[in-house]
């Protein structure tokens, strides 16, 4: 168990993400199967241990100790495991076997245990592990590693530890059973790709870049085509069978949280599209598409009520056809596919189906206009394909772009700013700013309206730290409040890319992506903006369709 | 007479009214007594100072001579009178000088411990028991969660650390007056010889250790040479937490950053402060040593300072121990 408890303690206290890619690379490196395997699905979150529930943790410890001193020490520390697992009292006489056991032995013994000897079997563990050892076993059954490590850089630490693509670690992945000792033997060149017979597998997706100045010229309507691109969360549907999944676009299945989709899925293949919320037959715009905070109440749950499915139905507007039946459709000529596409849209339930539609344009210059004037309020710019592009996961060069809006910009007066983590550690890197308003007594004040931590070069990142510390006028722990008066202040250009209006935010603004555009050293801060023009930039632009109700 | 005559709280700290004076108030008063040099409990500007010889110089090196008017030295287990009220200074162990103080009066006894922690520490005499009716604690670390380690282990995990980077400068965080010392004197003990760098807000402190005959080793100020360019490759920095966030750790390439103190315990607070390698080593008792001291009082009430009151109050009355917070302000434990 230690290799693994030490994994774990390593990978909360470093920040940057190479470092926890290479102390992975290194554990699978250095831990044999099934101990690798196992620890691999823990941290991906892939390890159903139904015998041993976090229920049963709380009744162990409160027969150990007090259960007032036990409500202080979870109070105190905020994280059940971790709790546990430095109040767990040690034997006065080691039980503890003369060896660590292994993490395979604990998962296996917790996979055989049922809800009746749970308690025992647990027991019996803990009196024999150091404090690090029961954080990292108490881990393994409750879920939630809260370690920074998502299931996706897992897959990237796999890709590179065995030079592999990491598309093709995606493409597998749900095909693949505990403890991968199959991916690893490909992985260190040991065996051939694991064969999987499995259905509805996720299929790694194809992305667009940015379209670059560079770009202009190739956009002609003889060789691409144009689309919307819309603003809700890409996902791939595939229904082979009986089986009927819905992926996020790094392929994890989201389904549970959509059972009104997957009960429309009607079909064989697989399509590429954007899941968004609304009534996409009504004629009213805003009734065909909410706003992604509308979207949002559907995202991350583990259920979901009848009345939520009712109140924000959500549907798909497919780009793309992968498969149909059991054809594999990749290769094919994106044209070819799209009309593909429109006949097996056509087929299905239209309050959950629709295709997007293709725009047409004689010009590049007439593709900007549209791109800055799209018809609808959730169109966040246009999407861009080349005719002959087959479907190949990741960035191809040449053949997909996205050509966003431009965003929107504020003039804000930085308010308060707080250190960074890692490398920033010593900088004042993370800043919430603010826009000005009048109070009760008609007096300018600045309300925060957002935090941004990126968008400025290093050399500017010196400069805006130099300007906090010669500036700040109180501390709160690592947060500085940096002096911000009418008379005297710091103004950042913020560029976003929408507002929504938010109730948790004393402003009634939030911000979508926020980020530091440019400083305005220049600007007396007066002179920044009014939360009025904010406000009305919520009304003329993404406030249109605020909410959606039922047609 | 009753504990609470004896000594009782004030908005200035804990009073003595037949003998006149505060311990460790937290604002100028005509008596003072010090348990030790940390700057919450030893503050200048009172006008008499009765502390131990080496907290009235640390007091000194920290404020300037003129931290009080009158100093008094109070020396180690004499027992002295102050208007018919006994008082005696005893080891407290928590860092150099710092002593409890026996207050003493018509067969009452109150023992107010200051900071103080059991383990064994070569820069510091170490924590005597003594028997009394109330014992004041600290409850820094007063929660079952806090089980500090052994601390030998914990210096050999930094001398390892450095073993296995040795391009990498370790860049530690020590409370400048005591915990500095202490993990300067037991790196050198766990056989570390190199020069170690100090930040320079450190540098008396640390020549008075060596002046009362703790053995530092070569000490260096972390002050950039531009000729030496890998100059902390290896190498071990001590500086003050507050430094870390300072425009001084940017000299340092790539770091290692460490941090001594007991809330290293915690995950989430090493993550928060952006601790690399967490040093569990406290000034400090932990839970059970804390537990295990009121029993060895013998005492029969328990008053509590600062820190995490609610649980020891709550574990002395399921010992059967009267105990109570006693709401003092002006202390502060994050700095440990």
């Amino acid at each position: 168990m230690k290799p693994f408890a030490e994994l774990l303690d390593r990978l909360v206290l470093t920040p940057s993400r190479n470092g926890k890619i290479r102390l992975l690379v290194d554990y699978f490196g250095a831990t044999p199967d099934p101990d690798r395997g196992y620890a691999l699905a823990a941290i991906t979150r892939d390890l159903d241990i139904p015998g041993v529930k976090p229920g049963i943790l709380r009744a162990l410890i409160t027969e150990r100790m007090d259960e007032v001193l036990f409500g202080y020490s979870y109070d105190y520390v905020g994280d059940l495991a971790e709790t546990v697992s430095l109040v767990w009292p040690e034997p006065e006489e080691p039980v503890r076997a003369n060896r660590d056991p292994s993490l395979s032995e604990v998962v296996e013994t917790f996979l055989e245990t049922t809800r009746s000897d749970g308690p025992a079997v647990l027991t019996d563990l803990l009196d024999r592990l150091d404090s690090s050892g029961r954080y990292a076993a108490i881990k393994l059954f409750t879920g939630g590693m809260r370690i920074g490590v998502s299931a996706r850089l897992a897959k990237q630490a796999l890709a590179q530890f065995g030079d592999k693509d990491v598309t093709e670690i995606e493409e597998m992945w749900h095909g693949l059973e505990l403890p991968y000792e199959d991916l690893f033997a490909w992985l260190e060149g040991r065996a051939d790709k694991p064969e999987h017979g499995a259905l509805a597998l996720f299929r790694p997706v194809m992305l667009a870049t940015a379209l670059e100045e560079p770009d202009y010229d190739k956009i002609v309507p003889e060789t691409y085509a144009a689309e919307w691109k819309w603003d809700g969360i890409r996902v791939q549907l595939v229904a082979e069978g009986e089986r009927r999944r819905v992926y996020s676009r790094t392929g994890d299945d989201i389904g549970h949280s959509f059972p009104d989709l997957l009960e429309a899925m009607d079909f064989e293949g697989s399509i590429d599209g954007e899941l968004l919320v609304g009534h996409p037959e009504s004629h009213d715009d805003q009734q065909a598409v909410g706003t992604f905070s509308d979207l949002q109440q559907r995202l991350n749950r583990k259920t979901v009520s009848a009345k939520l499915m009712k109140s924000h139905p959500v549907f798909v507007r497919a780009y793309d056809l992968l498969s149909e039946g059991e054809e594999d459709l990749r290769a094919l000529p994106f044209t070819e596919r799209r009309r593909k596409l429109e006949a097996f849209i056509a087929r299905l339930d239209p309050s959950r189906f629709d295709i997007s539609d293709q725009i047409a344009f004689a010009d590049w210059g007439e593709l900007n206009d549209l791109r800055e004037n799209p018809p609808h309020p959730i169109i966040e710019g246009v999407m861009i394909k080349r005719h002959e592009s087959a479907y190949v996961p990741g960035r191809p060069k040449g053949e997909w772009f996205k050509w966003k809006r431009d965003p929107f910009t504020v003039d804000a007066v930085l308010m308060y700013a707080q250190r960074g983590h890692g490398k920033r550690s010593s900088f004042y890197s993370d800043y919430t700013f603010g826009v000005w308003t009048l109070d009760e007594e008609d007096r300018q004040i600045l309300v925060p309206v957002g935090k941004a931590y990126f968008g400025f070069t290093d050399a500017e990142l010196k400069q805006i730290d130099k300007y906090v510390r010669d500036n700040t006028v109180d501390r709160f722990g690592p947060v500085r409040s940096v002096k911000a008066t009418p008379e005297s202040g710091l103004v950042l250009e913020i560029a976003f890319e929408g507002l929504q209006s938010s109730s948790r935010h004393k402003s009634g603004v939030a911000m979508r992506f926020p980020r530091v555009s440019r400083l305005r050293w220049d600007k007396p801060s007066a002179e920044a903006d009014t939360l009025d023009n904010l406000k009305r930039l919520l009304d003329e632009n993404r406030g249109k369709a605020s909410r959606v109700r039922p047609a | 007479m009753r504990a609470s005559d004896l000594l009782h709280t004030r908005p200035e700290g804990l009073y003595c009214p037949p003998g006149d004076f505060f311990i460790d108030p937290v604002q100028p008063v005509e008596r003072a007594l010090i348990t030790h040099g940390h700057a919450d409990h030893a503050r200048p500007g009172h006008t008499k100072v009765l502390s131990s010889d080496q907290t009235l110089d640390i007091m000194a090196i920290r404020y300037g001579e003129d931290f009080c008017v009158e100093r008094q030295i109070a020396p180690l287990g004499e027992t002295l009178d102050l208007n018919g009220v006994q008082i005696t200074f005893r080891p407290a162990g928590h860092v150099l000088g710092s002593c409890q103080i026996v207050v003493e009066k018509d067969g009452t006894r109150i023992v107010a411990s200051g900071d103080y922690k059991r383990r064994q520490d070569p820069t510091c005499l170490p924590f005597e028991v003594v028997p009394c009716d109330v014992f004041i604690t600290e409850a820094t670390f007063a929660l079952p969660v806090f089980r500090h380690p052994d601390t030998t282990e914990e210096i050999a995990r930094l001398i390892e650390s450095v073993r296995r980077f040795p391009e990498r400068a370790h860049v530690v965080g020590a409370y400048a007056l005591g915990k500095a010392q202490r993990v300067i004197k037991m790196l050198r003990d766990g056989g570390h010889d190199a020069p170690i760098y100090i930040h320079g807000a450190m540098q008396k402190l640390c020549d008075y250790y060596v002046s009362q005959g703790i053995d530092l080793g070569e000490l260096r100020p972390a002050t950039i040479d531009r000729k030496q360019k890998d100059q902390f490759a290896g190498a071990i920095i001590v500086g003050p937490p507050s430094a870390f966030a300072d425009r001084w750790a940017r000299r340092f390439p790539d770091p290692v950053a460490c941090f001594a103190s007991g809330w290293m315990r915690i995950r989430q607070r090493a993550r928060q402060r952006g601790v690399e390698l967490p040093l569990i080593l406290s000034d400090h008792s932990d839970w059970d040593e804390l537990c295990e001291t009121i029993h060895e009082t013998g005492c029969s009430e328990v008053w509590v300072t600062h820190g995490r009151e609610e649980a020891l109050v709550r574990w002395c009355e399921l010992q059967g121990i009267k105990a109570r917070p006693l709401h003092l302000v002006g202390y502060e434990d994050e700095n440990e």
